[in-house]
């Protein structure tokens, strides 16, 4: 178990592609970090250049208190779990599992020992024999997860493990992940491109976009308080509705007239943008703000009413018993809904 | 080979059986039929002349019929000293044949999967350059350096040596051309997941990368090894000493005998020799391809 700290590290590719912005990430002992963002965002990237696999173009990683910047993978006491499982398809589940080990040199009978124990932790024991092609794809993850556990490594790197499975499978596995890196007491940095994920799995999460970093926070910060507009719409489904406006300083106004009354503004005056919540609003006939329905959609728990809030599209998410139907309506904030960002950079104000 | 074209036709034939007969498919058939008839009437034929005595075949030639004089040829072929030195026989012939084929074969999987390493998963200066350039050699056959590579080992005193017989020999743009295609479709994360294992190249290469590719090479094995064993050109130039003949070579040491003029050619026991020469490519490809055919449905990867 080891802490991991990253200081101002960089990716310039040799084709002068900056994949990754100069940042620093501190994680300390024991806590699964989650890498999120749009694809090529950098994240992914970025876990490689902590395994070993990418090389550090500048700055210096740190895993406990050695820097790895230049150590072989194979060195780092790191344990990776690939996308698409990486098994080796002509290793039995055992083999695969032990593999690392037999590298290191460890007698047999101990190799044998851990891949049982770590099998056993995983319900994997009635599968030692198998080859990777005999396991549903479930049984394949636990095999790779099985792989990084027996190396007892001081550092998890999840590379999008979920994203080949099917949903029920993925919420399933997403907890055996959690219940097992907590048992385990293992730091992780786990890169996922699914905002769930992120939000039910980390203790942070850390939003990338065009290889910088957006914000790193807790999941209740990021989501309460996103840093930017592009936090506030990628992270939260449905997205937070973001409307263009302008502040006085005092009271903020809607592009399209409509002003949000009691909601506060930034003491930045001039144009702005303005981000609500799908769920921090409520419907309320008698609520100040006009808001015209224009589609319904049914997800049983919730409804979710698509329509505009003063010429701009703006979508509200409703209880199951709350009765909807298209058309005019009024709508009222809850307290603490309005966030405000700049106009350009999107940045929060 | 006529007899791999031939086994592979009869196997895609019954492979699916006729529900209804259908018209258009009755010119496709009669093609089929008409090329397997083409490859295997000969063979036939040589089987049948290989049961009469040397007489008959020099005045009437081939047959089509059977005689009684089968065990005589084969065991003629298999056992009685023959050559200028009397000191070869059928058996020994077969073994330097098998060595020659089975050497070939290995020699171009291993040169071939090697180089196919180092071009795909080595970070080397001019690597598709010096593929191209392996590439090109499909180009320039044995025959067309074959003076130059003669000098050479005469020069290394391998004349008259299985290591001067197949050596030259194992170079192969094909062996590397679907050893690198291969390769290539190894998906990344596996040498990912293998440097985080700590698998340095050589483990990679033999724990992983040749289980792997274990069709491949079966595959390669069955082309190769029919390739080896058919070399007329090589062994004929390298190989003075009779004990070091092949079959292909040994059967036409026999019909020497008539260029010299010196007596009948032994045409029954040259016809029996044809088909024991025939018959181990023959086995090679049914063993094989049952091996690798299970291979492929197992669908490791």
């Amino acid at each position: 178990m080891a802490k991991v700290k990253l200081d101002g590290v960089r990716k310039v590719y040799p084709n002068g592609v900056e994949a990754v912005e100069p940042c620093d990430i501190d994680i300390p002992d024991g806590e699964l970090v989650v890498l999120v963002g749009p694809s090529g965002c950098g994240k992914s990237t970025l876990l490689r250049m902590v395994a070993g696999l990418e090389e550090i173009t500048d700055g210096t990683l740190m895993i406990g208190d050695a820097v790895m910047n230049d150590v072989e993978p194979a060195n780092r006491n790191i344990a990776m779990v690939f996308q698409n499982y990486a098994l080796y398809p002509h290793m039995t589940v055992a083999k695969n599992m032990g593999y690392g080990l037999k590298n290191r040199g460890l007698p047999k009978a101990e190799i044998n020992q851990k891949v049982a124990e770590a099998a056993k932790m995983l319900n994997l024991s009635e599968y030692l024999n198998r080859r990777p092609s005999q396991l549903s794809g479930g049984q394949r993850q636990r095999v790779a997860m099985g792989r990084a556990i027996v190396r007892s490594p001081e550092l998890f790197l999840f590379d999008e493990p979920l994203s080949n499975l099917d949903a029920k499978l993925r919420n399933q596995m997403r907890i055996e992940i959690r219940a097992l890196q907590q048992r385990l007491g293992v730091t992780a940095m786990y890169v996922t491109h699914d905002q769930v994920e992120a939000m039910t799995l980390a203790d942070r999460i850390i939003v990338l976009n065009a290889g910088r970093i957006e914000q790193i926070g807790t999941p209740g910060e990021i989501y309460s308080q996103p840093a930017s507009t592009f936090v506030a719409s990628f992270m939260g489904a449905p997205p937070m509705n973001i409307f263009t406006g302008t502040s006085d300083g005092q009271q903020a106004t809607l592009d399209g007239g409509v002003s949000l009354n009691g909601a506060g503004a930034p003491s930045h005056t001039g144009k702005i943008q303005i981000g609500i919540r799908p769920e921090d609003v409520a419907l309320d006939a008698s609520g100040p703000l006009p808001f015209e329905v224009e589609i319904v959609e049914e997800l049983g728990a919730h409804r979710l009413l698509h329509g505009r809030l003063s010429g701009q599209p703006f979508s509200v998410s409703v209880n199951k018993d709350q009765p909807a139907q298209t058309g005019p309506a009024k709508v009222a904030l809850k307290p603490g809904a309005v966030h405000f960002f700049d106009a350009e950079a999107g940045r929060r104000l | 080979m006529a007899d791999i074209t031939e086994s592979r036709i009869e196997a895609q034939s019954t492979a699916r059986p006729a529900k209804r007969i259908k018209w258009e498919h009755i010119g496709d058939h009669a093609i089929l039929i008409a090329g397997a008839l083409l490859m295997l009437v000969p063979v036939f034929m040589i089987f049948a002349s290989s049961s009469w005595d040397d007489i008959t075949l020099h005045r009437e030639g081939l047959q089509f019929g059977f005689s009684d004089d089968m065990a005589n040829n084969y065991n003629a072929a298999l056992f009685e000293y023959g050559g200028f030195t009397d000191s070869v026989n059928g058996v020994t012939m077969l073994a330097n044949s098998l060595i020659l084929g089975i050497g070939f074969a290995i020699g171009k999987i291993i040169v071939g999967m090697m180089a196919a390493y180092a071009i795909v998963y080595f970070r080397l200066r001019f690597a598709t350059l010096a593929f191209w350039m392996i590439f090109t050699t499909l180009l320039l056959p044995l025959e067309v350096r074959i003076l130059p590579s003669y000098e050479v080992i005469t020069w290394m005193n391998l004349g008259n040596t299985y290591t001067g017989l197949i050596v030259p020999l194992i170079a192969s743009a094909t062996a590397t051309f679907f050893f690198r295609q291969f390769f290539m479709s190894v998906p990344e994360e596996l040498i990912e997941a293998a440097r985080i294992d700590g698998a340095g190249p050589v483990k990679f290469f033999i724990d992983i990368l040749v289980p792997l590719s274990q069709t491949m090479i079966a595959a390669m094995f069955i082309i190769m090894f029919v390739f080896g064993w058919n070399q007329y050109l090589w062994p004929t130039l390298i190989t003075t000493d009779e004990s070091l003949f092949t079959l292909v070579r040994g059967i036409r040491q026999i019909m020497q005998a008539y260029a010299d003029g010196s007596s009948t050619p032994e045409y029954g026991e040259a016809a029996a020799l044809a088909i024991i020469a025939m018959t181990p490519p023959v086995l090679v490809v049914v063993f094989f391809q049952s091996w690798f055919v299970k291979g492929l449905t197992e669908s490791d990867k």
